[in-house]
This record gives structure tokens, sequence and C-alpha cells, in this order.
């Protein structure tokens, strides 16, 4: 059991590599959507066939794997872009930080005073390792649409933090993260859209400039 | 010893021009072709070794000296590494850095064989391959440091001896897949195949590796042909090894399995040649640099 959880946090850890590496937007939202359906499996496997874990999975399967990847490719194709044309900092160096990150993550977590059980597999560093890479994404990309890559992946790692609680976290809860994110999806779809056609162009920096 | 080092020496002579042919053969059945004999490499050594060269009137015994010690290194190398269950003739502790910094040294002389002609072409052949292969060095220094933690040996016999097979099967599994993953595309560095270079490619301005012979003739030509066959069969052991590490009673089976795994190897690298295009060359640092974090990674996954 523990064993398919672990390759399964492996999976998401080297997903979080690829999306810092790749300057291709479809390939990001691609990888995000796999790091979420996979994300989908854990309740089953941790905690064990019941209707509160497999309703949490079917949740998270069907928003983060299904339909949220499915507005963001729309929203791509509306607009017509396809590459991170200049990040912040290279691709390489953002890599780089990540990958420290994710090595401080591995090193913070076996501080964390928390009950044994928990201590004892990936799954808290692999969850503070994914919501690092999705501060990193947040913080170093231009494109709008690679931040709302960089929330899904945030709150893929936030999720993963819940797998640990999920008995005690109330299904509610989690549905409200889900449709939090939707209409945060939405909005940035929409917002999106509007800032192409006043602009021509996605490029975030522009929106901090006042006038033209 | 004297006698496991023949064995050892016959094994790697015979049986590494092979590998080339089924990679060959491989490509050819994915492009629809019946392709050339699998054991095509070796009439091609045959006829270079008969032929006389060519040598420029500008070039030194640097020039002379690149495809010999291309052809030696390999074979030293080959002593330190167990072919399956087969020991290696020789093994003492640190032989790991001296089974990387020979193929540096191999390296070193091919470049400097390749600037000792004078061409530009072949200098900007040179610049590559040795930009590459330093990208490439962290890469398999910490894929060797984890199995070094794992295994509590410094030699590559220990390194690749009985205990992989229980940690695959431990906790640590995940880690040995990650840097199975890692020395794949390191294989594929360094022999110079697809998805970094082009081995077939006739235009001098994309080549890295081929670019470096051009103006090697003749014998000299065979010995880097046969050269790089060896090496592809000792770096592809080394990979084969950490795959299969079961180990059943009987000496042949062993070796059939070893050999078998050699020719699987020589498969998947004729599928991904097939089925990948070369990257651009800007990517190629990118992807070496992704695969040392990764093999750290995998060194994190097992200190922990």
């Amino acid at each position: 059991m523990t064993d398919i959880n672990s390759i399964i946090l492996l999976v998401v850890i080297l997903l979080n590599f690829f999306i810092l590496g790749s300057a291709r937007l479809v390939a990001c939202i691609r990888a995000v959507a796999l790091q979420g359906a996979l994300l989908a499996l854990l309740p089953v496997i941790v905690h064990g066939f019941s209707l509160h874990s497999l309703g949490l999975a079917g949740g998270a399967f069907l928003f983060k794997g299904g339909l949220i990847p499915w507005l963001l490719l729309r929203a791509i194709r509306e607009v017509r872009i396809r590459r991170e044309v200049e990040p912040l900092i290279s691709l390489v160096a953002t890599l780089f930080l990540g990958a420290m990150a994710t090595v401080a993550a591995f090193l913070f977590a076996d501080q964390l005073p928390l009950i044994h059980a928990s201590q004892a597999g990936v799954l808290v560093p692999a969850s503070l390792a994914t919501m690092l890479a999705g501060f990193l994404l947040l913080m170093t990309r231009r494109k709008a649409i690679t931040q709302v890559v960089g929330y899904l992946m945030l709150e893929n790692g936030i999720f993963i933090f819940g797998v640990l609680l999920s008995t005690a976290m109330p299904l509610v809860v989690e549905a409200a993260i889900l449709l939090d994110l939707l209409v945060a999806v939405f909005v940035m779809g929409i917002v999106l859209n509007h800032v192409n056609r006043e602009f021509s162009s996605i490029n975030i920096e522009r929106l901090s400039a006042l006038k033209e | 010893m004297i006698v496991g080092m023949l064995i050892h020496l016959l094994l790697l002579l015979l049986f590494a021009p092979l590998l080339a042919g089924i990679i060959a053969r491989t490509k050819a059945l994915f492009a629809g072709r019946r392709g050339q004999p699998v054991l095509q490499l070796y009439f091609d050594l045959l006829r270079l070794a008969r032929k006389g060269s060519v040598i420029s009137k500008t070039t030194t015994w640097v020039f002379a000296a690149g495809p010999v010690i291309g052809l030696v290194v390999p074979l030293i190398a080959a002593l330190m590494i167990p072919f399956g269950t087969l020991q290696a003739p020789l093994s003492f502790d640190g032989d790991l850095i001296l089974f990387v910094y020979l193929f540096a040294l191999a390296r070193f002389f091919t470049a400097a064989a390749a600037l000792d002609t004078g061409s530009s072409f072949e200098g900007m052949g040179a610049a590559r391959e040795v930009t590459f292969s330093c990208l490439a060095e962290p890469t398999i220094m910490f894929a060797l440091l984890v199995l070094a933690k794992l295994s509590g040996g410094l030699s590559l016999d220990i390194l690749l001896g009985d205990h992989l097979n229980a940690s695959w099967r431990g906790g640590s599994g995940p880690a040995l897949g990650l840097i199975l993953v890692c020395l794949f595309v390191v294989l594929l560095v360094e022999n110079s195949r697809i998805p970094f270079d082009d081995p077939n490619t006739h235009l001098e301005l994309t080549m890295i590796h081929e670019v470096m012979v051009l103006d090697h003739s003749g014998p000299a030509f065979a010995m880097i042909l046969y050269g790089a066959a060896l090496k592809l069969m000792v770096l592809g052991t080394l990979i084969v090894n950490l795959a299969l590490p079961w180990a059943t009673p009987w000496w042949a089976l062993n070796l059939l399995l070893y050999l078998a795994g050699l020719v699987l190897l020589a498969m998947l690298i004729g599928i991904v040649e097939s089925v990948m295009a070369r990257l651009r060359l800007v990517r190629i640092p990118q992807v070496l640099i992704g695969t040392t974090l990764i093999s750290v990674f995998a060194l994190v996954l097992v200190l922990r």
C-alpha cells in the first residue's frame, strides 16, 4: 500500500520538475492535469474504500484531471499562445531553484513535530515540495495562464497534505476549495480574454502600468 | 585472475560490435526497410583494417594517439565492472572514480586529436562534445553515489553486486528507478545517440562526435568505430546489471541473461532513435541539468 503511495508521490515530484523546466504551455497544462488525476487516487489508497474517500477522489479527479485543464486548454486555443516566451529568470535557473526547494522540503519535513505515523512516508515532503514549486511558478512566469498552472500546483500540494487529515477534513471543505479553484480559473479565463483583446498580449506586466 | 581477465576481454571484444548491428536493424525495421546484416560492423572493421590511411602533414603524434586511447580505455574500464554475475577481475576501493575518469581521458584525447588537425569543423565538434560531457558527468557520479550509499562499498563490483536485489524490493526501489533513467540518458549522450547527436548525419554543422573523426581513415578509423562499440557495451553493462539483478545458480544461464539484457538494451536504443527527433542544441544542456537534478533527488531519497 505505502509502496504505490510513494511511487505516485515520486511521479508527482518529477512532474513538478517537468512543469518548472518546460517552455510549452500545453505540455505544462497536461502535466498538471496528470498530477491532479494521480493525486485523486491517494485518498482511496491511504484510507481504503469508503463513501468519504471515494467522494473526495472522484471530485478531485473530475475537477483537477478533467474540467479545469479542459478550460485552460480552451483558453489557450482562443488567445493563440503556445510558449512561455521570456520567463523572469531562465528555465534552467527555475529548475535549479525547484530542486533546491525540493531538497529543503525533504530536510524540513524531518524536523516537523508530527505524529509518528505521518512522519514515515514521503507525503509531507512531497506536499511541501509541490507547494513550493507552485509558488516558484507563480513568481517567475509572466503569462497569466502559467500562473493559473501555479495555483493548480499549489492546490495539489495542499491536497496531498489534506490526505493526511482526510478523516478529520469534511468533504464540504474540499468541495469548497475545488469550487473556489474552478471559479478562479473561470475568472482568469475571462480576464485573459479581455486582456488579450485590450492589449493584444497577455503579459501580466502590462497590468501594472496604468497607462499605455 | 588472468583467466577472468581473458574471459572478460573476449566477451567484450567479440560481442560489442553485434550491439551496433542490432541498433541499426531495429531502426531499419521501424522504417520499414530490411536493413543491413546484423554482423555489418564486423565486416566494416575487417575492411577498414586492410586499407591504408592518409595522414595530414600538419598533424603530430596526438592525432595518432586519439584512436588508440579510444580503443584501450573501454578495455581497461571493462576489467573493473562485473558482467552479470561474472566478477570484475580488477577490483579495488574507489575504482568507480577511475571508471568515470577513464572515459574522460579518452574524450580528452579524441578532442585533442580533432584539434590537432587544425580544421575549424573538428574544433567545433570538440567544443560541443566537451561541453555536453562535462554536463553529463555529475549525473553519473551522483548515480554511483546512490549505489555506494545503498551497498556500503566503494568498488563497482560491490556497487552492482548482490545488494541490488534486496534494494529494489526494499524502500529504495524508487531511487534506483530514477538513477536507471538518468544512466540511460548518460548512455545516449556518451555514445552520441539520437536525441543528443545523430551518428548517421552527413551535415558537419549538426554533428558532435562524428565531426571529430572526419580526418581519420583506414585502421585508425576502424579503431574509433571499435572503441565506440566497446564503450557502448561497457556503459550498457552498468545499466543491465542495475536493471536485471537476478542471479540463478547456473553461471551459463546468468551469462545468457546478461547478454539478453544487452540485446534488449540495444533494441531499446533503436526504438528511442526511431521515435524521437534530435533535440535542438540549446535544449541538450537543459535536459542534462534536469537529469543531474533528478539524480541528486535520488540521492536525497536514499540519504533520508
